[in-house]
């Protein structure tokens, strides 16, 4: 999770290696079941792309194409990679349709996506990227678009078809209540890197970063009587062409004048091990130059207490 | 196209008019006709508002929630009086403003002002700052003391920007900024109602907090009277005095905030409320959610009756047949419009179609 | 086929009619109505069409003849009818007969207008049928490369190119290849020289590849820069990217996702442009010499021929409005959001 512009999107790309060597450059390592994805062949990426990791949009309108009907293009992202007939295909893409809960999908499968609502092109996009059964679906901002009862059914289908199908999940999101509904593990982005990363438990529960604590202040919360006053982070997320030295978060952060010296606006923070560790699968890990104890009790003491 | 007769709302669902209350409206009423090839013309219609009921209390903030087309947006263009109403009267401040001619209602632009959600495209890019914000004074042929150039200043520095952006283009700011510029115009002429559409809908989490703040400072300050239009309830609910939640281009539900989030009655509300996904991985499990079946009908032809039943799980055969009044249940100030509302306790009577007031 | 799909043919069939009525209206109500205005008596008008010397009984007789005393509804009834159902002329010198569609009767060439028409409108469609098939090959495949590969050499130097060709008048350009080609080299025949496709597909051809090559030089310079656009455009949507995401090879994706998406409003201005060819062909015609329907109206214009400048323009009139009618039946086929809405 991260504000916009934060690189959620341009790293889910480069996971699916959807960035053109035009247009971006690449490095460090994305490694998916152990295989190498950065500086690997094109066509071999392109092989895995739909098949072993499939990605859904945030905007499932602009996300099909409009002249294709919606089991057409279900049928091709399937054929893809599996040698089947068109018949077999086809019976797969209203097998694929039923189970995302489109009512008749006989014949809904000829229906073209502008004939479709907002919450049922999103569950055929779900559809089309869950027709290999890949292990990694990646989902940008999966709900952004969608209404708030829409957006809960297509949570529960994003959850309930992870079991079914036993994938991993990337759900891209600006909502951290979406965040708390769906994630096991979080990371969150700041300005084009991630700054903290834990279980959901650490990160709503013992969050170690100031800008992380920024997050949860800004926000009004549905789950406790409402406060007086939203604390809001200062000024407004960094341009990421002038990415502020030092830690990029230090012109709107309140602790900074807490670590000594001038480490804050010189020297970027490493993603350093934090918190007790109680991740599931990734540690604990904040990207800020005060102490870890300090951290903890400055949310302690300071930012729990006012959230409350 | 006959305009709908409302005959329900003289049942109590308008409070008594008294000096408090700045905006009413009344069994409003908004079609938009579609424009299909010349051999269909005219024939079918958008029903986008259809027989809305609400007042606005003078220094409070007036919630509309809803799904996505439900009508919200087209609702506040026509208090605003952007679009000509198809039937229904609006009145501001007692004086009935539903169909006054542009000219009449020129002097009541000042007090009526309206915030856009989209920050970037309801500011010229060809303007500076200062002529965005001064704009409304040119419009309207007004000389604030001290000048122009200090008027805009100061309204600069009021929503928190600097008086030095006076001569910057909306394109130097960044998002939140532009709201702030957005704001700072439509606070220009002192307004005495402001209808906010999504007003922090395409802001960052970080900035939306800041705008929700600056707008409850400025209603503090100034007095104003809000009109807040908003998708997301955990925001309405931290802003709001009052909350109505409309579906398919009526209200079926009215209540004070806390009333509303605490004991909704309407059906449509108590699964609206329970689909907002909380932060708090602690909830995840033990939560009930009422999973709605389908999306919104379309509201080029409405369900008859309650235009819910089709996604209602309490759905009876009175639902099809019989429209539910918006009608008082369990207090004067909480309506609801629905024959088998939720969350009501056995000492409260259960259907009350008797009019209250 | 759908109820839906019938309907909307059936509109735009009924919108072509109403579009070549409403031109042969205006055209007529033109050309008969404003000498009234400018002063000319129906005497004045009848002297046209009979010699300088004939009497004033003569004039009124044939003036009355061509139906010049009645009033233009009832002229434009006339003739109209004459277009649907055919009709007999009384030419003065005994009656000719004039079949559907009757175009009306030349005087000053003694003879109807259709067959005159007839005969000229293969000169000016396979102009246009060439010169359409040449813009669009040059045009579409520049395009697309330029799109792919924006930002390359070869990207700019067709943008140049394409820059320069827009802005060249035709008529100028097509009197530069005559002369270069033509009577400098040699290797193109000079103007005029048109045979039929009939008689020589060879010679139609070879006669006709100059003419051709000039007119599509400008088309195809329009094409590229539409298509390059349009291919961007389309390269950046979202369901590109989704194509993408699903694996597809990225000549599938271009072809099977882009081009159609880009092509479709290509379409309709193709659409346009052609009708408008036959209309416009004018310039080319009269640069090189062809014997089409672009010379017949602009020599008709200048002997004052009425007849046969109605005829022509009608003429241009139905193939406007027929080639808007196929682009629309296209787009309904490319783009089912029209269809199906
Ligand atoms: N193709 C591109 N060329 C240049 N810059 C790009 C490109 N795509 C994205 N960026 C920039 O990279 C940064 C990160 O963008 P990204 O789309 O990943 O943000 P995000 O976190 O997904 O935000 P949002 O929540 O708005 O989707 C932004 O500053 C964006 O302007
Ligand atoms: N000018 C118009 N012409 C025709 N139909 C319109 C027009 N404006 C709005 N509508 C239709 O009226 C209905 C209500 O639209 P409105 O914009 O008020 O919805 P909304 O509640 O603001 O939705 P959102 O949350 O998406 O902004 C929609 O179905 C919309 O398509
Ligand atoms: S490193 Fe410094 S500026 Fe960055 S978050 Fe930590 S305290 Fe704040
Ligand atoms: S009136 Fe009936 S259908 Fe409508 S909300 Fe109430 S119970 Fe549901
Ligand atoms: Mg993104
Ligand atoms: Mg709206």
């Amino acid at each position: 999770m991260g504000e916009s512009g934060s690189g959620k999107s341009v790293s889910s790309m480069a996971v699916m290696g959807l960035h053109t060597s035009r247009s971006a450059r690449i490095s460090g390592s994305i490694r998916l079941d152990g295989q190498e994805l950065v500086g690997a062949k094109q066509d071999d990426v392109r092989r895995l792309r739909g098949q072993k990791m499939a990605m859904i949009f945030q905007d499932p309108l602009s996300a099909m194409h409009p002249f294709y009907t919606v089991g057409n293009q279900i049928i091709e992202a399937y054929r893809i990679h599996n040698q089947v007939s068109k018949k077999a295909a086809r019976a797969h893409a209203i097998d694929m349709l039923d189970r995302v809960g489109i009512p008749e999908p006989r014949s809904r499968i000829d229906a073209y996506p502008h004939q479709f609502s907002g919450g049922m092109r999103q569950r055929a996009m779900i559809a089309m990227a869950l027709s290999c059964d890949p292990s990694l679906l990646i989902a940008d901002e999966p709900t952004t678009a969608l209404d708030v009862t829409v957006q809960a059914q297509i949570l529960d289908l994003i959850r309930d078809l992870q079991q079914e199908f036993d994938s991993a999940v990337v759900i891209i999101t600006h909502d951290l209540g979406v965040v708390a509904e769906l994630a096991d593990d979080i990371v969150v982005m700041y300005a084009g890197r991630g700054i903290e990363q834990g279980s959901a438990e650490a990160i709503f529960n013992a969050p170690e970063h100031p800008y992380t604590w920024g997050l949860l202040g800004s926000m009004p919360r549905f789950d406790r009587p409402p406060t007086e006053r939203l604390l809001p982070i200062k000024g407004t997320p960094p341009s990421l062409i002038r990415v502020p030295s030092g830690c990029a978060f230090n012109p709107r952060c309140e602790f900074s004048d807490r670590v000594r010296g001038d480490a804050c606006t010189t020297e970027r923070p490493e993603l350093l091990p934090a918190g007790s560790g109680t991740g599931a699968h990734v540690g604990h890990g904040a990207a800020c130059h005060l102490p870890t104890a300090e951290r903890q009790q400055v949310w302690a003491q300071e930012i729990s207490p006012r959230l409350a | 196209m006959t305009t709908p007769t409302t005959d329900r709302h003289a049942d109590g669902a308008t409070p008594a008019p008294d000096g408090d209350v700045l905006l009413s409206v009344e069994g409003l009423v908004k079609h938009f006709p579609i424009k299909g090839g010349f051999l269909r013309r005219g024939r079918t219609a958008v029903q986008a508002v259809d027989g809305v009921d609400f007042s606005v209390r003078r220094g409070e903030t007036f919630s509309i929630v809803g799904e996505s087309g439900c009508g919200k947006s087209t609702t506040a263009r026509l208090v605003t009086r952007l679009l000509e109403p198809t039937g229904g009267t609006v009145r501001f401040d007692g004086q009935d403003i539903t169909h006054l001619s542009e000219g009449r209602m020129r002097p009541l632009r000042r007090d009526i002002q309206m915030i856009f959600q989209d920050p970037y495209s309801s500011l010229n890019p060809r303007h500076t700052v200062g002529k965005i914000v001064g704009a409304p004074f040119r419009l309207q042929g007004v000389e604030p003391e001290g000048g122009r150039k200090q008027a805009v200043q100061d309204l600069l520095e009021l929503v928190g920007l600097s008086p030095e952006h006076y001569n910057r283009y909306p394109h130097e700011f960044s998002g939140g900024q532009r709201q702030r510029i957005g704001i700072a115009r439509t606070l220009a002429l002192k307004p005495r109602l402001i209808v906010a559409d999504e007003p922090v809908s395409a802001l960052d989490v970080s900035i939306q907090a800041q705008v929700v703040n600056l707008l409850e400072d400025l209603q503090e300050e100034l007095g104003l009277t809000y009109v807040m239009i908003a998708h997301d309830l955990s925001v309405v609910r931290h802003v709001s005095d009052r909350v109505a939640v409309m579906y398919l281009g009526k209200i079926v539900e009215v209540a004070d905030r806390d009333d509303l989030y605490d004991r909704p009655h309407h059906p449509y509300t108590v699964a609206m409320l329970s689909a907002v996904p909380v932060p708090d991985t602690g909830r995840r499990q033990n939560r009930e959610r009422i999973r709605l079946q389908g999306d919104v009908p379309s509201p080029i032809n409405p369900p008859p009756a309650c235009r819910f039943h089709t996604r209602c799980w309490k759905a009876q055969e009175v639902c099809r047949t019989e429209e539910p009044p918006l009608v008082p249940l369990g207090g004067p100030s909480h309506l609801v419009a629905c024959h088998f509302p939720e969350n009501v306790t056995p000492a409260t009577p259960v259907s009350t179609p008797t009019p209250t007031a | 086929m759908p109820t839906s799909v019938i309907s909307y043919i059936i509109r735009r069939l009924l919108a072509a009619v109403g579009l070549v009525v409403v031109i042969s209206m205006i055209t007529f109500a033109i050309f008969y109505l404003l000498p009234r205005l400018a002063g000319a008596s129906p005497e004045t008008l009848a002297t046209r069409y009979v010699g300088r010397a004939a009497t004033a009984d003569t004039v009124r007789v044939t003036a009355e003849r061509l139906g010049f005393y009645d009033p233009l509804y009832v002229q434009y009834w006339d003739w109209l009818k004459g277009v649907v159902l055919g009709t007999t002329i009384d030419t003065g010198a005994g009656t000719v007969q004039c079949p559907a569609p009757c175009l009306g009767y030349s005087f000053r060439n003694q003879e109807p207008v259709t067959p005159q028409v007839l005969d000229r409108l293969p000169v000016s469609f396979s102009l246009a049928i060439g010169a359409a098939v040449l813009w669009l090959i040059v045009g579409l495949s520049v395009g697309i490369l330029s799109a792919l590969r924006r930002g390359s050499f070869f990207d700019r130097a067709a943008m140049t190119f394409a820059l320069a060709g827009v802005s060249m008048p035709i008529f100028w350009t097509g009197l530069v290849a005559l002369a270069i080609f033509s009577y400098q080299l040699g290797i193109t025949p000079p103007g005029g020289s048109y045979t039929p496709f009939t008689e020589n597909p060879v010679q139609w051809a070879y006669g006709l590849l100059l003419p051709w090559i000039t007119l599509a030089l400008l088309f195809s310079a329009q094409y590229a820069r539409l298509t390059r656009a349009g291919m961007l455009e389309t390269m950046g949507e979202d369901y590109i990217r989704t194509a993408r995401a699903k694996g597809l090879r990225e000549r599938t994706v271009v072809t099977k996702h882009g081009l159609r998406a880009a092509l479709t409003p290509i379409v309709t201005i193709f659409g346009l442009d052609f009708g408008l060819l036959i209309g416009s062909a004018v310039l080319t015609e009269t640069a090189f010499g062809l014997p089409g329907l672009g010379q017949m109206a602009v020599d008709a214009t200048g002997s004052n021929d009425l007849p046969q400048v109605l005829g022509v323009v009608l003429l241009i009139a139905v193939f406007v409005a027929v080639a808007n009618l196929v682009v629309d039946l296209l787009y309904a086929v490319i783009d089912p959001r029209v269809r199906t809405r």
